[in-house]
């Protein structure tokens, strides 16, 4: 199939009408750069948005309390209700597959008054009584000391993780933050770590936090028991969509909620909205290969129409050859040889094209630092085979037709044709 | 070597047909050269269509070699073709971005003989031709004489049992017709059948029987002595 003769012979027809030869590429070029370069930009825009969402382990959910609306068991309507550290546990004991179960407690909030004071320097940041968990949930990258750990929670010891944010206000800049001390509400606790959370998407705000071990910080700032809010993460083979239900229910019945009151334990699906992301870039996918296969169809059937005119041309030949005797499939199968040889080249050419625009996108993105919403725009070798073989296919679908109509040909008529 | 019993072959030309050959009994031998004259629309070209297998007979038998020659299909045909006859066409009918051994060897080539062997047997057969200087020559290059010469080495390259030619002097001066009368002369003498199609007197009498065909039937079938072309060259 692949010998010598055949290679030649495909050249030199390719090679006869040079100009033709390179218009007909073009379109399925074009075609194929547009796949690519499409492909790329969505790829890119995945990047920048997911790169948002840093390494959040986004298959969590957030649960807080509010007032009931529905009266239940004697109890009234409108009446306020707080998690306890119990609930942990009846979690863990009742809703299987929870990987993570952070309770916390939080101090400040956006536009607090100011809480913490060091000498005489003060500042207004969030302050969390955490389980050592949530570094897996909220992950940041610890650049001095160390993060909580059991020790701190089973000793309520008064220490505390600071952001690079919080370091830069309360200290000087080549000041060591380690075995100092700050005073959150009046309470001292030692500066035990600092970290750099590396997602843009909490911004300034997340460098500007202060964990304290959760035991330490109920007892420090009379929380008792209660518990503000929980971050709960599910094993990676299962989807916390599916389990919130379940663990809204058992918060519910422990804290003598009705059923159907739906206000009273609020929540948010990270999970969801990360997989309405997802699926955002799975309709942008789409759109990009409806496009690219839509253009690339016009540059088929340009090919398409290039083999029926060679064919138009090439009647008599075909009708010497086949005077002597060359078998009709083996007619065909040139000018599917043609057709494919054509396409997949053209394609080719594309491809690299589309490569090499990606890749002055991304040194240019690179010399300019980040920008928003976009980072290396790529395509996977998995497109590129796959691109490879619409463009197969496409070459096939392009010569089948004039191969058929080659052969119809009559070698007598063929030969009569001047 | 070929027989043809009662061949019928008519064309439809919008309603009405036309009915070219009207029952054609002959038969060849073994290492007969024989010319098939006529004048035009006397289905000589269509007869030779029809034993070339280019085209197919409404009715009537046709025998090559033994072999039953009916409802071919196209792969069938190409087979039979290829393995049985040897064309030579008025207009050459060389493949033009070619080279003249390529052109020789294309038959060998659907043979699916390997390349080398293709190579020696095309220059082999060009050098009887007296071509072999001009083996890597584009058809373009070449003078009508010449060409026809590539022609007919293609046409014996694949050893076939009958050489058919349709007007093979048709396209050439009297000078070069019969210095290629005189290389199918040759070639018969080796003991091959041609068929020669021509409506030259001169040229059918080069050949040793003539086959006048008048309205689609055979009026005259004669053995004729031969005129050796070698005299004329």
């Amino acid at each position: 199939m692949f010998n010598k003769d055949r290679w030649r012979e495909i050249i030199e027809v390719l090679t006869t009408n040079v100009w033709r030869t390179i218009f007909t590429a073009f379109g399925v070029c074009w075609g194929i750069f547009i796949l690519i370069v499409l492909l790329a930009a969505g790829k890119g825009l995945e990047n920048g948005i997911k790169q948002d969402f840093g390494n959040i382990a986004t298959n969590t959910m957030f649960m807080w309390t509010r007032a009931t609306t529905k009266g239940y068991e004697g109890l009234p309507k409108g009446r306020s209700f707080e998690f306890k550290i119990s609930d942990v546990q009846a979690l863990r004991d009742n809703v299987p597959n929870l990987r993570f179960i952070s309770p916390r407690n939080q101090l400040g909030g956006f536009g607090g008054n100011n809480n913490v004071v060091r000498g005489i320097r003060t500042g207004a940041y969030n302050v969390y009584g955490d389980y050592p968990e949530i570094i897996n949930q909220d992950p940041m990258a610890v650049t001095a000391g160390r993060f909580l750990n059991y020790n701190d929670i089973r000793e309520k010891r008064k220490v505390a993780i600071i952001g690079q944010g919080v370091k830069s206000d309360l200290y000087d800049k080549d000041e060591d933050a380690l075995g100092t001390y700050i005073k959150i509400q009046g309470v001292n606790f030692m500066v035990i770590g600092t970290y750099k959370k590396n997602n843009s998407g909490g911004g300034e705000e997340g460098q500007k936090e202060i964990f304290v071990p959760f035991t330490s910080f109920s007892q420090a700032f009379n929380r008792g028991e209660d518990v503000g809010w929980m971050a709960i993460t599910a094993n990676d083979g299962s989807s916390i969509s599916q389990l919130k239900d379940n663990i809204v229910d058992v918060m519910k019945k422990r804290h003598k909620v009705h059923p159907e009151d739906t206000r009273a334990v609020g929540y948010f699906d990270l999970y969801e909205q990360y997989n309405r992301v997802e699926s955002l870039f799975g309709a942008l996918k789409a759109v990009a290969y409806i496009v690219g296969i839509m253009v690339l169809l016009s540059g088929i059937i340009g090919v398409s129409n290039i083999m029926l005119i060679v064919v138009k041309e090439r009647t008599k030949e075909i009708g010497i050859r086949r005077a002597l005797g060359e078998q009709p499939w083996s007619i065909k199968k040139q000018i599917l040889m043609e057709s494919i040889f054509l396409t997949l080249i053209s394609g080719m050419v594309g491809i690299i094209f589309g490569s090499l625009v990606i890749f002055g996108i991304n040194s240019l993105l690179d010399s300019v630092g980040p920008v928003d919403m976009f980072m290396s725009p790529s395509v996977s070798i998995g497109v590129v085979t796959g691109a490879l073989t619409i463009l197969m296919v496409s070459g096939l679908l392009a010569g089948f037709i004039p191969a058929q109509s080659a052969i119809r040909v009559r070698p007598i008529e063929a030969l009569r044709a001047e | 070597m070929i027989e043809i019993k009662d061949l019928h072959k008519s064309y439809k030309m919008g309603s009405n047909s036309l009915h070219v050959l009207k029952g054609i009994n002959f038969k060849v031998e073994e290492g007969e050269l024989v010319a098939i004259m006529g004048s035009s629309g006397s289905g000589k070209s269509t007869l030779l269509n029809i034993l070339g297998m280019l085209d197919g007979a409404d009715s009537g038998e046709y025998t090559l070699d033994g072999v039953p020659i009916k409802n071919l299909s196209e792969t069938k045909a190409a087979q039979y073709r290829n393995k049985f006859l040897g064309f030579i066409f008025q207009s050459f009918n060389l493949i033009n971005y070619k080279s003249a051994a390529e052109n020789v060897a294309l038959p060998l080539y659907y043979q699916k003989v390997p390349r080398k062997e293709r190579q020696e047997k095309a220059m082999q057969y060009l050098e009887r031709v007296g071509l072999k200087p001009w083996a890597g020559h584009l058809p373009s290059e070449l003078s009508g004489g010449q060409k026809q010469r590539v022609a007919i080495a293609r046409a014996m390259a694949a050893e076939p049992k009958v050489l058919l030619a349709d007007e093979p002097t048709g396209a050439l001066d009297s000078k070069t017709s019969y210095e290629v009368m005189d290389l199918i002369q040759k070639i018969n003498d080796e003991g091959n059948t041609i068929l020669v199609v021509t409506h030259e007197e001169d040229i059918a009498h080069m050949c040793k029987r003539i086959v006048h065909l008048k309205d689609g039937l055979i009026v005259e079938d004669k053995k004729v002595e031969q005129v050796r072309a070698e005299q004329y060259v």
